[in-house]
């Protein structure tokens, strides 16, 4: 292939088996290699060491602070630190368990941010992959174009559905939601239920588009083999096409997972904003107004609100990056 | 958080996950009973079901309220007022400018930069983790790395000593601290870095596979003819990545014109620096200007219009093909 096609790049096969986009070191001593070896000069180094260093100094200063005691972290810069030396994971005790009202108490956030993303992430990966086999499988001649219709949807602001949904939501959800509180006391009034199908209906489109394209790459010869046996829909979709699109799943749902844990605009509209469901993000921002000026906070919580997704990111790096690549639009 | 609350949080979960694992089976069940009249319009209706129905409540019908809610005014009387408001109040339009701004740097200078780096670390040693380095702020919530600078852009007043990094820097360079935040146009060029910080590792992923992916036989060809470094990458490299090119450019346009984390973070839109899709969220949520948010949000579709036909097509082509 000499030049790439536009849509090539997040549908094209090779990209979708992921080979040719890994992180990783090619072959090294390949004539390959050894001609573009000549294209980087130690000019090239010296300026890529500058970007790297760049990019790494506020999120280095962020954790370091962390880890300073309050009045040093006021009054002097983080990278004084060997001239102004202190340790202490007071900041981190303060946010996540100090029960004093005005303090962060992180741990409840901590606890929503994972129920959000649990099932924000579920719910679109199983009702987007049902979608996806029947486009794929199932063949009619206005199936291509509803797809298309489906495929144009994930470019649509998020914002143009917000306030019809915050009305649907309050005329329909509200009374569910109340009438659960009255039957099960312990769940609160306010309960994940918006931000569940939020997350859902915003993320489906670009599910569906991805999951597709793996899941119509199966070999027809497998579907109809198990057709020929007597299987019905429902046992192809589960015993045969969920197993073999394993590895698409899982970089969606790396994908979805990461989204949904650093939205802020969804949580802002439908969680609320109390403790009973409002995600780590959503209280992060809240302090930065609140207590904008308390950085032994600020650089402690917004430390643990980055350490999942990034812990998600360097673990299963390669099913996220072609997760990623794949879906290079996101609504 | 009481040991009850999280009680509850946990039921809800469970619940959540039992609910929806009865609603899947139910829709199973009948898939799989199917009359046999049509068995195939009613499995693929029951397949498309759920998706469909979400997408059609959670988009569709929005977005077509939406567009109607822009030409009304609070009580519901059909109105251009809106629209009006945004073309002509100084600071709706402020608003729009910022927008043409940050649409204007953040695409070009994260794929430039990506680019760049790309070519860079080419088959270098340790290309993997120059890689990760760029590419981690991707995994970082617009809150997160919001917060990251807004302590690199800390401003302490008088002769205190400076905690952020880039008044240090300005300071050691003998000059007066500047409070980035409040002072415009400086603090839209500030709120544009993050996410030319955050969006540079994406463009540089994509654009690496692309490099990859040029063939060794043109470049060497051009070795041959006595081509520089630059007149390879200019002449070779270049043309033969123009589609990552557009994807990623494409996609980091899309992704600054619904900017929306972190102006709220850093400025909540005040001192000049809010954007469209702030502002729709400032309009329609906080000052109950139902009609003006739409409108915003309307016109933010309206920008990214292009781009979703362009998509389309090729798209459409895509599916021609195969």
């Amino acid at each position: 292939m000499s030049s790439v096609a536009p849509a090539d790049l997040p549908i094209g096969r090779e990209l979708a088996d992921g080979e040719a986009i890994e992180l990783a070191d090619s072959e090294p001593g390949t004539k390959t290699a050894r001609v573009k070896k000549r294209l980087t000069s130690r000019t090239a180094t010296i300026a890529s060491i500058i970007i790297a260093v760049v990019w790494t100094i506020p999120t280095f200063g962020l954790l370091v602070s962390s880890f300073r005691p309050a009045e040093l972290i006021q009054t002097t810069g983080w990278w004084t630190i060997f001239q102004n030396p202190g340790f202490t994971l007071e900041n981190y005790q303060n946010v996540l368990f100090s029960a004093s009202r005005s303090s962060p108490q992180l741990g409840a956030y901590i606890v929503n941010s994972i129920a959000i993303t649990l099932l924000g992430t579920l719910i679109t990966l199983v009702f987007a992959s049902m979608a996806a086999y029947a486009f794929a499988w199932i063949r009619f001649k206005w199936v291509n174009w509803l797809f298309i219709f489906v495929f144009a949807l994930q470019i649509i602001p998020l914002q143009m559905s917000l306030v019809p949904l915050l009305q649907i939501f309050s005329t329909w959800l509200r009374p569910m939601q109340a009438w659960l509180h009255d039957v099960v006391p312990i769940i609160p009034e306010q309960n994940y239920l918006p931000l569940w199908l939020a997350h859902a209906m915003f993320g489906l489109p670009l599910a569906i588009f991805l999951l597709h394209n793996f899941i119509a790459e199966i070999p027809a010869d497998v579907i109809e083999a198990a057709k020929v046996d007597g299987a019905t829909h429902g046992q192809i979709f589960f015993r045969i096409v969920l197993p073999l699109a394993t590895p698409a799943l899982a970089s969606f749902a790396i994908f979805q997972f990461i989204w949904v844990w650093n939205d802020l605009l969804v949580a802002l509209i439908f969680s609320g904003g109390t403790q009973d469901v409002a995600p780590i993000t959503q209280r992060l921002a809240e302090l930065v107004g609140t207590r904008g000026q308390d950085w032994q906070l600020l650089t402690a919580a917004a430390f643990i609100s980055i350490i999942i997704p990034l812990i998600v990111f360097f673990a299963l790096q390669r099913y996220f990056v072609r997760g990623l690549l794949a879906g290079a639009t996101k609504g | 958080m009481t040991t009850a609350d999280l009680l509850g949080k946990i039921l809800q979960v469970v619940m959540g996950l039992a609910i929806f694992a009865a609603v899947v089976g139910l829709l199973i069940f009948f898939i799989d009973k199917a009359p046999k009249k049509g068995r195939d319009y009613w499995q693929l209706g029951l397949f498309l079901l759920p998706a469909m129905l979400f997408v059609a409540i959670g988009l569709v019908y929005p977005a077509i309220r939406t567009s109607f809610l822009a030409f009304q005014d609070n009580s519901g009387a059909w109105t251009l007022d809106n629209f009006i408001w945004m073309f002509t109040q100084p600071a709706a339009i402020r608003t729009l400018i910022n927008t043409f701004i940050w649409v204007a740097l953040a695409p070009i200078v994260s794929t430039v930069i990506g680019l760049a780096y790309a070519v860079f670390i080419d088959r270098s040693r340790g290309e993997k983790y120059y890689k990760v380095i760029l590419f981690m702020p991707i995994a970082i919530s617009f809150v997160g790395a919001s917060v990251i600078w807004r302590f690199v852009y800390e401003y302490r007043s008088g002769g205190r000593e400076q905690i952020g990094l880039l008044n240090a820097i300005v300071v050691a360079l003998g000059g007066e601290p500047v409070q980035w935040m409040q002072t415009d146009p400086i603090n839209t060029i500030l709120l544009i870095v993050i996410m030319i910080w955050v969006q540079t590792g994406f463009a540089m992923v994509l654009l690496s596979a692309a490099i990859k992916g040029v063939p060794t036989e043109q470049i060497e060809a051009a070795q041959l003819d006595g081509t520089n470094a630059w007149q390879r990458f200019r002449n070779v490299t270049v043309p033969g990545i123009r589609g990552a090119l557009v994807v990623v450019f494409t996609t980091i346009s899309i992704a600054t014109l619904k900017v929306f984390d972190i102006v709220r973070t850093m400025t909540a839109g005040n001192f000049d620096t809010s954007v469209v899709a702030n502002e729709m969220y400032t309009q329609a949520f906080r000052a109950s200007e139902i009609g003006r948010g739409s409108a915003l949000a309307l016109i933010l579709f309206v920008f990214v219009l292009p781009i979703i036909i362009y998509n389309v097509n090729v798209l459409r082509k895509q599916r021609e093909i195969r």
